[in-house]
């Protein structure tokens, strides 16, 4: 099993401690995403522009372990705001981190705000 | 009054009881049931179920009142030990004995255990019973990783099991394919894929030598070597029947096995008659309910003294019974049958494999494959048991009538004879008077009443369709729209870009869709965009695929390769030797490529544009092999060094790669150019092919390698040069603008109306007066070419999204390479560490 997987949790909202002031909203293609590296940990932050919401995941795919998933597409399945993985195409909610197609272990979660031009990603 | 012993209360020895209680009650015919196992009668068919309900009630053939009410006298619990054929009784395990007049054996099969050596360990399961079941899930409690030996029908189902128990689930089968008695190699690597997309990993070609571990396994061993880490195996490698008491009371027993019997299923002892899978009738044994059934029906007969009915072999059509995963092989899937000629279809991007087998005289319908998409199961099914005709084109048994509808003229055809239920025996008439006399309307009642479609399941498709045909209710589409969010066809799309000029994804989604787009209609739309308005692809970045996104392909760990383009696969040696500088200084693996070119494996996605920056500034160019684009034009040498050479093939070639290259299209496109007939360069391969001739060229059209190679067909011949180009403008155009999404030209050719002499009439003799239109198309197409990695590298905002961190120039420190012959791999999936 990976390290890294065993070090992402999923943070809410709440329970965070520090916010990680991350790179700026400019660094950002529409509706797509980027990867931060906050102390060793590869964090996927997304900026899904056409709803103008911001998520952060894992950025590895929990399926072949791989750290791509900031380079995955964004889209929607119903109301379910998702991103699919570019080595297969297995998809994720951003609300969740559930896997949508399939029995992968889903995504931890992290909360985002944007102040200012910058973006943060919350820690617990 | 006849006194009837069954040994063995299964699914085969139950069915018999329920057929023999239809024809005759307690006061003709007496019937004792020995049943080993605890339960009574369960549907072993459906025993994967167990692991989500639970619930032995639910898997029950009848509760323990219904024996009663039949007047069944049903001892379980009891193992039947020994036959006296003379004294005519048997005797179980407590010392009991019974008497009877006729003894039926229905004892069924255990599982096959190959001699392994550690076979014995804790840890080492197989998965006929409940009891199995009930211990797997225990066990599976306590480890993470389980193995399943044996690829076969119920090997996935049980790997699936495993993997709904939340362990990581692996397949080791020793053939080279999975369900190897069902699948050709084709159908066996499209299901591949399958599984493993559901997540559990697949090992072929693998021969088990020891099952290593002390008490408890840990580890398999196989004879090449390798190992695999596991902590629990389930041994799934078929049945053996279970004919024990052949011994002790001298029966025959079948060459594999089985109590042999006639084609009234009596053994040696007129008296004796076996059933179900414990039986050997002309040396095969039948591992399936529908034939087991059908011999309890011929037993019965011969008991109430019809004698009229004989059993004469069964049909091992099967279709696996996985949650998304359709298989079907049915009659003489393989083709084994002499002179047989086989027709396959394949869509690796739906998942699709089909193959059916004709009958040497082109008539009849042998069996086939059904891979990824089963609801033709049934109708090929019936058409091929009941030896009716086929369609005028045979492939559209697998490919549906064109313009949709179903095969060879669909239910309608079907005589009201015709058996649907296999396993029930239920004809076509018994459903429809069904629905028509007794008012039926919904598929459960029609099972509950007809008992259709309650066996294996397989006919229930079927059932459903004679269901709609009968209620007249036949309204299906056949549009192939985009996806959930485009209720249009590529080719509608294709023309509402062109006529409103829309130039981005989101213009299109917000006038003519719905929601956000997916991974599935955003590539197919950038795809479009670029084909209509060849605009740098980068400014939408988000919407390509992923190699296009990066212009490079993604390889296994996250890291890129590089090709730049060869035309014609001409290189001079200075731009070798840059290709070679290049791939040392950054460190990539190098090889020739099939496409007459050169790939640089294993680039850093922060090195790309510095790669490309050199190697742009010794003139190379991006050669799109991340991008459903022209790939490669290949020549062969040709007359100019060449001995038999009739025209110059290299110059034209490269001419003709310059002209359309970076040209996008629904799927790759490439082509070829042979200096004379010997055809060198394999152009009747590819998706456009020139062949010189002793006045010009023979132009070749819809070739296909690949997965399912296809020669390419004759559009035109003896054309000069000038001629070829202006009908290849035509032909690329066409194909751009009426394909679906990811059909390479031989799949569009395939599915076209009028096949390749439309193709001609519309390309050639302009019958629907485009040419003129496609011609400038593709001319404007031409003269907006541009290097996508020319721009990206001269312009600062696309280089930087070449970064893997937002936040630091680092490499991504979890890419990781093993040393191979002198240069590097990627790791593999599992091997990587971080
Ligand atoms: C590198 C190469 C193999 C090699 O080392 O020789 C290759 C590699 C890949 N091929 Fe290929 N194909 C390569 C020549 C071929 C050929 C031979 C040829 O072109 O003469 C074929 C059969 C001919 C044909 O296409 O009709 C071929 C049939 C495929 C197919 C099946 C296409 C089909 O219609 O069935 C795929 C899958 C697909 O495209 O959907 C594929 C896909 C791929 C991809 C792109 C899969 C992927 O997305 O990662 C591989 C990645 C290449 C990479 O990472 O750079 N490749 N591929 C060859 C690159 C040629 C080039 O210079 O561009
Ligand atoms: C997981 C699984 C999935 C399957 N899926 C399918 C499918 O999709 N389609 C299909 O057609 N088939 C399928 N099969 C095969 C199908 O279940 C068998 O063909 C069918 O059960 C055979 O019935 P049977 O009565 O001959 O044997 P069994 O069902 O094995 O019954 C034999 C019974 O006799 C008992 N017995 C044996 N010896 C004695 C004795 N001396 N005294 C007393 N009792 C004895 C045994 O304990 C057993 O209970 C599947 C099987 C399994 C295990
Ligand atoms: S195709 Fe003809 S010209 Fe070309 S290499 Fe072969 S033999 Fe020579
Ligand atoms: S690695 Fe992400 S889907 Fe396979």
């Amino acid at each position: 099993m990976n390290q890294q997987t065993l070090s992402y949790q999923t943070v809410n909202t709440e329970d965070v401690k520090i916010w990680f002031e991350a790179c700026t909203v400019t660094d950002f293609p529409s509706d797509g995403g980027l990867c931060i590296n906050y102390e060793g940990l590869q964090i996927a932050i997304f900026n899904f522009s056409r709803r103008n919401v911001w998520y952060a995941t894992q950025n590895l795919c929990p399926h072949k372990k791989q750290m791509i998933l900031s380079r995955g597409m964004l889209g929607s399945e119903g109301e379910e705001p998702k991103v699919a993985c570019p080595f297969h195409k297995k998809t994720f909610s951003l609300e969740s981190g559930k896997n949508l197609n399939g029995d992968e272990c889903d995504l931890a979660t992290y909360p985002v705000k944007v102040e200012n031009g910058s973006v943060y990603v919350g820690f617990a | 009054m006849k006194k009837v012993i069954v040994i063995g209360n299964g699914m085969v020895g139950y069915k018999f009881c329920e057929k023999l209680r239809a024809k005759a009650d307690a006061s003709q015919i007496s019937v004792t049931v020995f049943g080993e196992e605890p339960l009574p009668a369960y549907d072993r068919v459906h025993l994967s179920e167990y692991f989500e309900n639970k619930s032995e009630d639910k898997l029950l053939m009848a509760p323990r009142s219904w024996y009663e009410e039949q007047n069944i006298t049903l001892k379980t619990g009891q193992l039947v030990t020994g036959i006296d054929r003379i004294g005519k009784h048997v005797t179980t395990h407590t010392g009991a004995s019974e008497s009877y007049d006729y003894l039926i054996l229905a004892t069924g099969s255990s599982a096959m255990v190959p001699p392994i050596k550690g076979v014995d360990k804790k840890g080492v399961f197989v998965y006929r019973t409940i009891e199995d079941l009930d211990q797997i899930i225990e066990y599976a409690k306590t480890v993470k990783r389980g193995a399943v030996l044996g690829g076969g029908l119920l090997g996935l189902e049980a790997a699936k099991a495993l993997m709904d128990l939340n362990l990581d689930a692996q397949v080791i089968e020793f053939a080279p394919k999975l369900m190897p008695r069902q699948l050709d190699e084709a159908g066996s690597n499209m299901l591949k894929s399958k599984i493993e997309a559901l997540g559990i990993e697949i090992l072929m070609n693998k021969n088990t030598k020891e099952i290593c571990g002390n008490g408890k396994l840990d580890r398999l061993e196989f004879t090449d070597g390798t190992t695999l880490e596991t902590e629990m195996l389930v041994i799934s490698c078929g049945i053996v029947s279970r004919d024990e008491l052949a011994k002790s009371c001298n029966l025959d027993r079948g060459a594999r096995g089985g109590f042999k019997v006639n084609d009234r299923l009596q053994t040696n002892d007129p008296d004796i008659y076996a059933i179900g899978e414990a039986v050997s009738h002309n040396d095969m044994i039948y591992g399936l309910v529908a034939p087991g059934y059908d011999m309890a029906d011929t037993v019965v007969d011969q008991l109430i003294g019809g004698k009229t009915k004989q059993f004469t072999g069964a049909d091992m059509s099967t279709k696996l019974k996985l949650i998304g995963v359709d298989v079907g092989s049915f009659g003489d899937a393989l083709g084994l049958t002499e002179g047989s000629i086989p027709i396959a279809f394949e869509d690796k991007n739906a998942g699709v494999y089909k193959r059916v087998n004709l009958s040497a005289d082109k008539k009849k319908l042998l069996g086939g494959i059904l891979v990824g998409d089963c609801k033709d199961y049934s109708m090929l099914l019936q058409i091929t048991q009941n030896g009716m005709a086929i369609p005028p084109n045979p492939e559209d048994l697998i490919l549906g009538a064109r313009g949709g509808g179903s095969v060879g003229g669909g239910i309608g055809d079907l005589p009201d004879t015709a058996q649907i239920c296999s396993c029930e025996n239920v004809t076509k008439g018994a459903i429809v008077s069904a629905i028509k006399d007794d008012g039926i309307t919904d598929l459960k009642e029609i099972r509950t009443c007809t008992k259709a479609g309650t066996g294996c399941g397989a006919c229930s498709p079927m059932v459903s369709d004679i269901c709609t045909a009968t209620l007249k209710s036949m309204g299906q589409t056949v549009r192939k729209t985009l996806c959930a969010h485009f209720d249009y066809t590529r080719q509608e799309l294709y023309s509402i870009i062109k006529v409103k000029e829309v130039k981005s994804f989101n213009e299109l989604l917000n006038a003519y869709g719905s929601g956000d787009g997916c991974e599935t209609c955003k590539p197919a739309i950038a795809s479009l965009l670029a084909s209509i308005w060849n605009d740098q692809i980068l400014k939408q970045d988000t919407i390509q695929d992923t190699n296009d996104r990066f212009l490079a392909n993604i390889q296994k760990g996250g890291s890129y390769s590089v090709v730049p383009r060869i035309p014609g696969g001409e290189i001079t040696p200075d731009k070798l030797i840059v290709i070679g500088q290049v791939a040392k200084k950054y460190d990539l693996y190098t090889k020739i490529t099939g496409g007459q070119r050169i790939d640089m494996f294993g680039a850093k996605l922060n090195d790309l544009p510095k790669i490309w920056r050199e190697l742009i500034d010794a003139g190379f160019e991006s050669g799109h092999a991340y991008g459903k684009a022209l790939r490669t034009v290949k020549s062969c040498v040709g007359s100019t060094w060449c001995r038999y050479g009739l025209h110059d093939s290299v110059s034209f070639a490269i001419e003709i790669e310059s002209r359309y290259k970076g040209l996008r299209s629904p799927h790759k496109l490439k082509g070829g150019v042979s200096g004379c007939r010997r055809e060198c360069a394999e152009a009747q391969g590819k998706d456009f092919g020139l062949i010189a001739t002793e006045i010009g060229y023979n132009l070749y059209v819809c070739g296909n390698g690949g997965a399912n190679p296809q020669h390419a067909k004759l559009l035109a011949g003896d054309v000069d040069e000038k001629t070829a180009i202006k009908y290849l403008d035509r032909f690329l155009m066409f194909y751009i603008r009426t394909a679906e999404p990811l059909n390479r030209t031989s799949v569009w050719l395939n599915k076209m109306e009028g096949g390749i002499d439309y193709l001609r009439e519309v390309v050639v003799n302009d019958c629907l007066e485009i040419g003129e239109e496609l011609e400038k198309d593709m001319q404007a197409l031409i003269n907006s070419y541009h290097c996508e990695w020319k721009e990206a590298v001269d312009n600062e905002d696309m280089k930087r999204k070449f970064r893997h961190f937002a936040n630091s120039d680092e490499d991504d420190p979890s890419l990781q390479f093993v040393p191979m012959r002198e240069m590097k791999k990627p790791a593999e999936w599992d091997e990587v560490k971080s």
